[in-house]
C-alpha cells in the first residue's frame, strides 16, 4: 500500500464536509479510535546506532516488520527502544524507504546481503525504485548465474567417488575427469593423438605428390598410397568407434548423452567410413560419397573435449545466438534490398553481369562485407550511387552486433578462470566443514574422557572442564541423553575402526560380553568408564604400530589445538606425567611432529595454535600408551 | 528413465523454439517472470500478548525465542529442508534427516509443510512448560506417525531406526543391525498391556506414570530456555 493513501485518509474525510448539507438521511456515527492517535517519536537501535522516527512513520506500511506488531518482539524494556542486531548501514536504506516511499539500491552492496536485510524486515524487493531497479536486477542475476555454476561445479568431478559405486559410474567419472586415475589420463592423451593423426591424413591425402612410374600428372597422395591411408583411416575410426560406445554405456542417462553436442560430433566424425564400407563401388553413387568424406574434417571438433578454449568459443557463440541471429537476419534483409535495387538500377546496360536478382546477392554481400573482389561492378549512375549507399550501410549492420559478442566471451572466459579458482576454494571450504564436524564430535568425546559426565559439582573435575561454556555444556548433555536411549556410545574413528579390526581377528566373544555387562552395571561414576576406555583403547592400540600416524588425516589436527585453554599447559608443566593428562589431545598425527620432546620442556607461550604444544602433549601420551602397549600385548 | 525421457521432449521443444528465434532474429527478452519466484513467503506470527496468553511463556523468553527464529529463518516459516541442517548441526556423527522429519511432522500441526514461529513456540510450550501428561502426550504424538491414536510396532520402528541413525557408524560397542529391532520389542514388552500389538495413548501414559525413571527424565529439560 503506498504511503499516500494512508497519510490523505484524515484529508477526504474532512473533505466529506461538503456532503453534510445535502444529505437526505443521517450520518452514521464515526468509528470509535480506541488506540492513543497522538503521534509519539520511536527509538530504533540497530547495533549501536541509535534511529529516531515517528511512529506514524512506520505506521506506513503495516505489513512489514517495522510496521507491524511484530517490532514488539524486539522491545527492550531496559532502555525502551527496539534493539535489532543488523547492520546499522543497510537499515539507514530501510528507514529511508519508510520515510521516501521509495528503496534505493546502494550501489557498493553485496546483493545478497542486501537481499537478506530486505527479507529480515519483510520488505518485498519489487518495491525498489526505478532509478536503481535495473542495477539491482543485472546483479541479482549475475549472482544467481554464478551461484548455479558453482552448484554445478560442486557437485561435479572433484569430490571422490563412494566406494559403492559401480564399475559404470567409475567409467564414466574417468570420462569426464581424465585427471582421476592414470588409465584415464592415458586413454585421454591417446585419444587426443588419433585426433591429430586422422586429421593431418586427412589433409595430407590431398596434397600431390610425385606422379607414379610411367605418368605425367601429378597424383594426390592419397591416392598413391592408398593403402597406408586405408589403414589408417581403420584404425582412428575402430578408437573412436571403441570410445563412442564405451561413453554410451558409462552414460548414466544415455537419451541426454546422445542427444548432446558432442556425441553427435563423434557420430558424425566416424560415420563416414562406415557408410563408404557398406557403400557398393558405384560410379553414380560414389560421387555422394565423395561428399560424404568432407564430414571427416568434423574430427577436428573432437578436440574441444581436450582443449578448453575450444570450448569457450562453443559457449560464447551459443550465448550470443540470438545477437548472431539478429545479424544475420538484418544481413539477410539488406542484401535482398539491395540486390533488388542494384538489379533493376543496372537492367539497361547490356554486357552488365547483375542477369537475376539472386546473381546480384553476391555483388552485395561481397559490397557489404567490405570484401570488393571486383567480378561484378555497376556501370550506370544509379548503380554506382546506390552502390556506394551498399557498402556504407554494410559496414554499420555489421560492426553492431560485434561488440555483445566480444563482451560475451571475455564474460565466459573470466568466468572459466573463476571456475577453477571456485573450485579450489570449495575444496578448502568442504575441508574446513569436515574438520569443524570432527571438532565437534571430537570434543564430546574429550569431554567424556575428561571425566564431564560425573557429577557436575564435584571438585575433582579437571580445570579445563570448567572452562567450558554453557553452549558446549548443553550440547554435550544432549549427545550424552542420546547414548542413553540407545544404550551405545561415540567413540571416534581410530577407536572404531581398531575394534574393526580386532573384531575380525576374533577377540569378539571374550571382550564383548564382559564389557556389555559391565556396562549393564555400572550407570554413572566416572572413573570406572573411563579406565574400561582406557583399557578398550589399549587394546586397540597394542594391534597396530605408530604407522597410525600415516593413516591420520591432516586435517584433524589444528582444531584441537584450538581447544586447549591456558590452565592445562600449566598444570601439564607442573607435574608432568602422573596427571591423568586430562585435557591433551588423542590424536596421533605423529606425520607432523615426530621427533619425541620430553615433557618437562616448557613449551613456548605462543599463540594456541602454534603446533609445537599439541606435539609435546601427543608425545607424552604416545610414550605413556606404548608402555601401556607393551604390557598389554604380552597377555 | 522416464522421467529422462520427459525431460528429452521438453528440450526438443526447447532446441525448435530456439531456431525459430534464431531465424526471425529476434533478441531475448528479459525474462520479468523469473523475479517473482521466490521470497515475499512472509509469515508475521501473531502479536506477543496473544503469544502469551496462549503458551506458557513469559515475554522475555518469547523475545528471545523469536530472535533466534527469525534469525535462522528471516522469511518466518522453516520448511523441512532448514530444519533438517539446523537439526543436524547438533549431531556430526550419525545422520540425523529421519529424526528431524519426524519432528518437524509433529511440530507442523497445521500441515502445511512449514513450521511457523506460532507452531514452533506452542510445541516448546508443552515440552518445556506443560505438565507430564501433557508431555507424554506430545511424545506419543511424535512416535504415531499417521496420527490414527495407537503405536504400531512399524511406526516405532521407524523412529527407533532414525534414532539410532543419528548415533552414527563409530559407535561403542559395535551397532548391530538388529539393535532397534530388540529395543522396540522391549518398548513393547513394557508398554502393551493388553498384548494387542499397538501401543494406545492411555497404556503409553499408563506404563510411562508406572516407570520412574522416565517420570523423572520428563523434567529434565525444565531449565533449557
Amino acid at each position: 500500500m503506498a504511503a499516500g493513501v494512508a497519510t490523505w485518509l484524515p484529508f477526504a474525510r474532512a473533505a466529506a464536509v461538503g456532503w453534510l448539507p445535502l444529505a437526505r438521511k443521517t450520518m452514521p456515527r464515526p468509528p470509535v479510535d480506541k488506540s492513543s492517535r497522538s503521534d509519539e517519536i520511536l527509538f530504533v537501535n540497530v547495533s549501536g546506532q541509535r534511529f529516531q522516527t515517528w511512529k506514524n512513520t512506520l505506521d506506513r506500511y503495516p505489513d512489514t516488520l517495522l510496521g507491524s506488531s511484530e517490532k514488539e518482539f524486539f522491545f527492550n524494556e531496559d532502555t525502551q527502544e527496539y534493539f535489532f542486531d543488523r547492520d546499522p548501514e543497510m537499515f539507514r536504506h530501510i528507514l529511508n524507504f519508510y520515510r521516501t516511499g521509495k528503496l534505493h539500491y546502494p550501489r557498493h552492496e553485496c546483493v545478497q546481503a542486501f537481499d537478506e536485510e530486505l527479507a529480515f524486515y519483510g520488505i518485498v524487493p519489487e518495491i525498489i525504485g526505478d532509478c536503481c531497479m535495473e542495477e539491482y536486477r543485472d546483479r541479482k542475476k549475475e549472482n544467481q548465474e554464478r551461484l548455479a555454476e558453482d552448484t554445478e561445479a560442486g557437485e561435479a568431478t572433484d569430490t571422490p567417488l563412494p566406494d559403492s559405486a559401480t564399475s559404470r559410474e567409475r567409467l564414466w567419472r574417468a570420462f569426464e575427469n581424465p585427471h582421476t586415475s592414470t588409465m584415464a589420463l592415458v586413454f585421454y592423451y591417446v585419444t587426443g593423438f588419433f585426433i591429430a593423426v586422422s586429421v593431418i591424413a586427412n589433409v595430407v591425402e590431398t596434397v600431390p605428390c610425385r606422379p607414379l612410374k610411367g605418368t605425367v600428372k601429378d597424383l594426390p597422395c592419397g591416392e598413391k598410397f592408398s593403402l597406408a591411408f586405408f589403414c589408417m583411416d581403420t584404425a582412428c575410426v575402430l578408437i573412436f568407434t571403441f570410445e563412442y560406445l564405451m561413453r554410451l554405456f558409462a552414460a548414466p542417462c544415455r537419451c541426454k548423452f546422445a542427444r548432446s553436442v558432442m556425441s553427435v560430433i563423434d557420430v558424425v566424425a566416424i560415420m563416414p567410413y562406415y557408410i563408404g564400407l557398406v557403400m557398393p563401388e558405384n560410379e553414380d553413387v560414389s560421387g555422394a560419397f565423395v561428399t560424404l568424406r568432407v564430414f571427416r574434417v568434423f574430427r577436428i571438433f573432437k578436440f574441444s573435449r581436450h582443449s578448453q578454449g575450444l570450448r569457450i568459443l562453443g559457449y560464447t557463440l551459443k550465448s550470443c545466438a540470438s545477437e548472431l541471429g539478429f545479424l544475420l537476419f538484418s544481413l539477410t534483409m539488406a542484401i535482398i534490398i539491395f540486390a533488388t535495387v542494384m538489379f533493376y538500377a543496372e537492367k539497361g546496360t547490356k554486357g552488365s553481369s547483375f542477369t537475376s536478382i539472386p546473381a546480384s546477392f553476391w555483388y552485395t554481400i561481397v559490397t557489404m562485407t567490405t570484401l570488393g573482389y571486383g567480378d561484378m561492378v555497376p556501370n550506370t549512375i544509379a548503380g554506382k550511387i546506390f552502390g556506394s549507399i551498399c557498402s556504407l550501410s554494410g559496414v554499420l549492420v555489421i560492426a553492431l552486433p560485434v561488440p555483445v559478442i566480444v563482451s560475451n566471451f571475455s564474460r565466459i572466459y573470466h568466468q572459466n578462470q573463476r571456475a577453477d579458482k571456485m573450485r579450489a576454494q570449495q575444496k578448502v571450504r568442504m575441508a574446513r566443514i569436515r574438520m569443524a564436524k570432527k571438532g565437534t564430535a571430537n570434543a564430546f568425546l574429550q569431554f567424556k574422557e575428561d571425566g564431564g559426565l560425573g557429577d557436575p559439582d564435584s571438585n575433582s573435575s579437571a580445570l579445563c572442564l570448567k572452562n567450558r561454556s554453557a553452549f558446549e555444556n548443553q550440547h554435550h548433555h544432549l549427545l550424552h541423553c542420546l547414548e542413553k536411549t540407545t544404550n551405545h556410545e561415540f567413540t571416534d574413528e581410530m577407536a572404531y575402526s581398531e575394534m574393526c579390526l580386532t573384531e575380525s581377528v576374533g577377540y569378539r566373544t571374550s571382550r564383548s560380553t564382559s564389557l556389555s555387562s559391565q556396562q549393564g552395571a555400572l550407570n554413572n561414576g566416572c572413573c570406572p568408564r573411563r579406565a574400561r576406555r582406557r583399557a578398550a583403547m589399549r587394546l586397540a592400540n597394542s594391534t597396530v604400530s605408530v604407522s597410525r600416524g600415516s593413516v591420520q588425516e591432516l586435517d584433524t589436527f589444528p582444531v584441537k589445538s584450538t581447544n586447549l585453554p591456558q590452565q592445562t599447559r600449566s598444570s601439564l608443566n607442573a607435574r608432568a606425567v602422573d596427571i591423568k593428562l586430562n585435557c591433551s589431545d588423542r590424536d596421533y598425527t605423529a606425520a607432523i611432529i615426530s621427533i619425541p620432546t620430553p615433557p618437562s620442556n616448557t613449551p613456548d607461550e605462543s599463540p594456541p595454535s602454534s603446533p609445537a604444544i599439541p606435539g609435546i602433549l601427543r608425545n607424552t601420551r604416545a610414550t605413556a600408551y606404548l608402555q601401556d602397549a607393551v604390557k598389554i600385548s604380552s597377555l | 528413465m522416464s522421467q529422462c525421457r520427459k525431460r528429452c521432449r521438453r528440450q526438443l521443444t526447447k532446441v525448435a523454439r530456439y531456431f525459430y528465434r534464431f531465424v526471425t532474429g529476434t533478441l531475448t527478452q528479459d525474462s520479468i517472470e523469473d523475479d517473482f519466484e521466490l521470497s515475499t513467503v512472509c509469515h508475521r506470527p501473531e502479536s506477543m500478548d496473544k503469544l502469551q496468553e496462549q503458551t506458557k511463556f513469559t515475554k522475555k523468553e518469547l523475545q528471545v525465542l523469536y530472535r533466534g527464529f527469525k534469525n535462522e529463518c528471516p522469511s518466518g516459516v522453516v520448511n523441512e529442508e532448514n530444519f533438517k541442517t539446523i537439526y543436524s548441526q547438533f549431531f556430526p556423527q550419525g545422520d540425523s534427516s529421519m529424526y528431524a522429519h519426524f519432528l518437524f511432522e509433529a511440530f507442523d500441526t497445521d500441515k502445511n509443510g512449514s513450521v511457523s514461529f506460532e507452531d514452533f513456540v506452542f510445541g516448546l510450550s508443552i515440552i518445556l512448560r506443560g505438565t507430564i501428561n501433557d508431555r507424554l502426550n506430545w511424545a506419543f504424538n511424535l512416535y504415531d506417525l499417521n496420527k490414527d491414536g495407537c503405536i504400531t510396532k512399524e511406526e516405532m520402528l521407524d523412529i527407533m531406526k532414525s534414532i539410532y541413525d543419528m548415533m552414527g557408524k563409530c559407535t561403542y560397542p559395535n551397532m548391530q543391525d538388529e539393535a532397534p529391532r530388540e529395543h522396540v520389542e522391549n518398548f513393547f514388552q513394557k508398554m502393551d498391556r493388553n498384548k494387542d500389538g499397538v501401543v494406545t495413548i492411555e497404556e503409553f501414559i499408563e506404563s510411562c506414570q508406572k516407570d520412574e525413571n522416565i517420570m523423572q527424565s520428563m523434567q529434565l529439560f525444565d531449565n533449557v530456555i
